[in-house]
């Protein structure tokens, strides 16, 4: 006990300067602990994808539309089990800011092929049978305030015009990792206005969802749907939801390669910091410790005094430092729009990295100590004038 | 006739300074009884605190034995000698070498987390220790509210708390005004005459070495 309170003590000696290391610290791991984040967040949408679906696009390009007659022949496939599609509409909803998906979809068959979207079967069937409502997200309808029957006005831009939506339901996230941030409405909406005024975009979604019985059969499937369409002037990229979601991860994947590089960078700068702190306190305490090896305790005592004190500091840094992050991670997430990160949490993962790295931190930063603390000669140490 | 505790017999000691060798002492043989104030003198780098340092096993002699309570600590390991150390001798430094975050009475308890004895038996030994050198009162306090004088006395508390064979004090008063100085040495004569202690100290005080019961003088690494 005698000797934690020493290490206690020893740690409190300079209490500007500990005070100092451990913000510092602290910093750095609440730093590390958002940009961890923020990539993880990346990653999150691979991980809410499900096996069990394909998403099939125009082999050219996710922008160029496929003709909504693709849907029966994709269904006759041996092995799907439902065929739904989507058209992303874009649009602005009062202000650029405020962002989320807005997609016109097929009401009979979304919210099967997307069973983490939970949503009462009353208000599924009224969205069902009424062609201008539409079906919110929670965590939208949350931040917009939107309510069962509001109307939500939308400034058309890849289809022009002004366009409204009743609120008709709010689906909620099955998961941590489900996106709430979407809107629903009917792709006949669009098709039917299209028909009108730009008849040469109607009759296009651009992507289909297919469910399949066996996630085993997914490769199989895929080119099953893909020949269909190999020599018409449509042809198709069939993939599974991952691969293709990875597609969209890609283009952003320098840069969460370079924020992956910074949060270890971080990690090096809190050692630094630790470090001289260890390096400080050790040489200034030469003397003493040559006292305490005078008074015949060994070098155990020694490593466990600045052992000790080193995984105090860097555990308590480690300590402030995840506590800072998640406010700082909830002021994130409320200042991006929902629609930009779906869902923005710490995982366990970046706990434990963050802890684990504090640890090692605290291991690394007390060696050259230690080795200082037991190396110098009791005489040398005695003279030692600081 | 008195046993012989201490046994230094023909120890030289030189250091390496880059590929110099320096010598320090040349072919020391001294013995002291138990009991004995042994009071070693000379002027600064006659090599007295170098012999006091291996008296107390806190240095190694390049030759020659050093025979303590007929144990030649010279042929102990690091980890013996350590043990050694925390069983056999107390000691006392000229800046006291107190641990400024302890308490009094923690750092004269530090020796005594070495040994198996519950924290009621160190209290009672640290307290008996403060008390024998007048700072019972002061258990609380920390370095920094104790003067020069009893600091020293803390630290002599610490020294005498395990009850050892030897004291070696290096320079006891040479950080001290003259009447601590004579407070200290008092005190260091009392531990020689009434608990019997065999003490070992270096000084250039002429005023402090009158306290003890041989002197011997270490000039340029020999005795004369």
């Amino acid at each position: 006990m005698r000797v934690l309170k020493l290490i206690f003590k020893n740690a409190l000696r300079h209490k500007l300067r500990t005070s100092l290391t451990i913000l510092g610290m602290a910093i750095a791991v609440m730093a590390f602990g958002v940009l961890r984040t923020v990539v993880d967040m990346y990653y999150e949408g691979l991980e809410a994808t499900a096996a069990n679906r394909l998403i099939t696009r125009h082999s050219v390009s996710f922008v160029f539309p496929l003709p909504i007659s693709y849907r029966d022949q994709i269904s006759k496939i041996s092995g799907v089990e439902t065929v739904s599609f989507a058209n992303w509409f874009g649009g602005t909803y009062k202000d650029k800011n405020n962002f989320f998906a807005r997609m016109g979809a097929d009401p009979e068959t979304i919210f099967e092929v997307y069973p983490e979207y939970l949503i009462s079967a009353k208000e599924l069937e009224t969205f069902k049978q009424e062609r201008n409502s539409c079906i919110v997200g929670s965590e939208i309808a949350k931040q917009y305030g939107f309510k069962i029957g509001d109307i939500i006005p939308l400034d058309g831009d890849i289809y022009p015009g002004k366009w409204e939506f009743v609120v008709r339901g709010i689906y909620k996230p099955r998961d941590k990792s489900t996106d709430a941030t979407q809107m629903f409405f009917h792709w006949s909406a669009i098709d039917e206005r299209m028909k009108v005024e730009m008849p040469r975009r109607a009759g296009n979604v651009m992507w289909y969802i297919i469910k399949i019985k066996d996630p085993a059969q997914a490769a199989t499937i895929s080119e099953q749907v893909d020949a269909l369409f190999k020599n018409s002037s449509n042809s198709t990229k069939t993939e599974t939801e991952r691969a293709f979601t990875q597609g969209f991860i890609s283009g952003a994947s320098s840069l969460l390669d370079a924020m992956n590089a910074v949060s270890y960078i971080i990690i090096g700068i809190i050692m630094l910091v630790l470090g001289n702190t260890m390096i400080m306190s050790a040489r200034e305490r030469t003397c003493e410790y040559a006292v305490l090896k005078t008074l015949g305790f060994s070098g155990g005592h020694l490593f466990g005094l600045v052992f000790g004190e080193s995984l105090f500091i860097s555990v308590l840094g480690a300590g402030v430092g995840v506590l800072l992050t998640y406010p700082v991670v909830a002021g994130i997430a409320a200042l991006v729009p929902k629609g930009f990160f779906p869902y923005f949490f710490i995982t366990p993962t970046t706990l434990i990295i963050a802890a684990s790295a504090a640890l090692m931190v605290g291991i690394a930063a007390s060696i050259f100590p230690i080795q200082r603390a037991l190396r110098t000669k009791i005489v040398d140490g005695l003279r030692f004038a600081g | 006739m008195a046993n012989t505790v201490i046994q230094v017999q023909n120890v030289s000691k030189s250091y390496w300074r880059d590929s110099f060798e320096i010598p320090v002492l040349n072919d020391i043989t001294i013995e002291v009884n138990e009991g004995e104030f042994f009071g070693l003198m000379g002027p600064s780098g006659s090599g007295k605190t170098t012999l006091l340092n291996l008296i107390a096993g806190i240095d190694r002699p390049s030759k020659g034995n050093i025979v303590i309570g007929g144990v030649d600590i010279a042929k102990l390991s690091e980890s013996a000698l350590a043990k050694w150390r925390s069983q056999h001798v107390g000691f006392v430094f000229q800046f006291y070498n107190l641990l400024p975050v302890l308490t009094a009475f923690e750092n004269v308890e530090l020796p005594l987390l070495l040994t198996s004895l519950s924290k009621a038996e160190r209290k009672k030994h640290v307290d008996l220790a403060l008390d024998v050198v007048g700072l019972g009162d002061r258990t609380r306090h920390y370095p920094k509210q104790l003067s020069g004088g009893q600091e020293q006395r803390v630290a002599i508390a610490r020294a005498i708390v395990t009850d050892p064979t030897l004291l070696v004090a290096d320079e006891p008063t040479g950080d001290l005004d003259k009447h601590s100085a004579e407070e200290i040495m008092t005190l260091l004569e009392r531990l020689n005459k009434e608990y019997k202690k065999t003490i070992v100290m270096v000084t250039h005080d002429p005023r402090a070495v009158e306290k003890a019961t041989v002197v011997h003088h270490l000039d340029k690494g020999e005795l004369s």
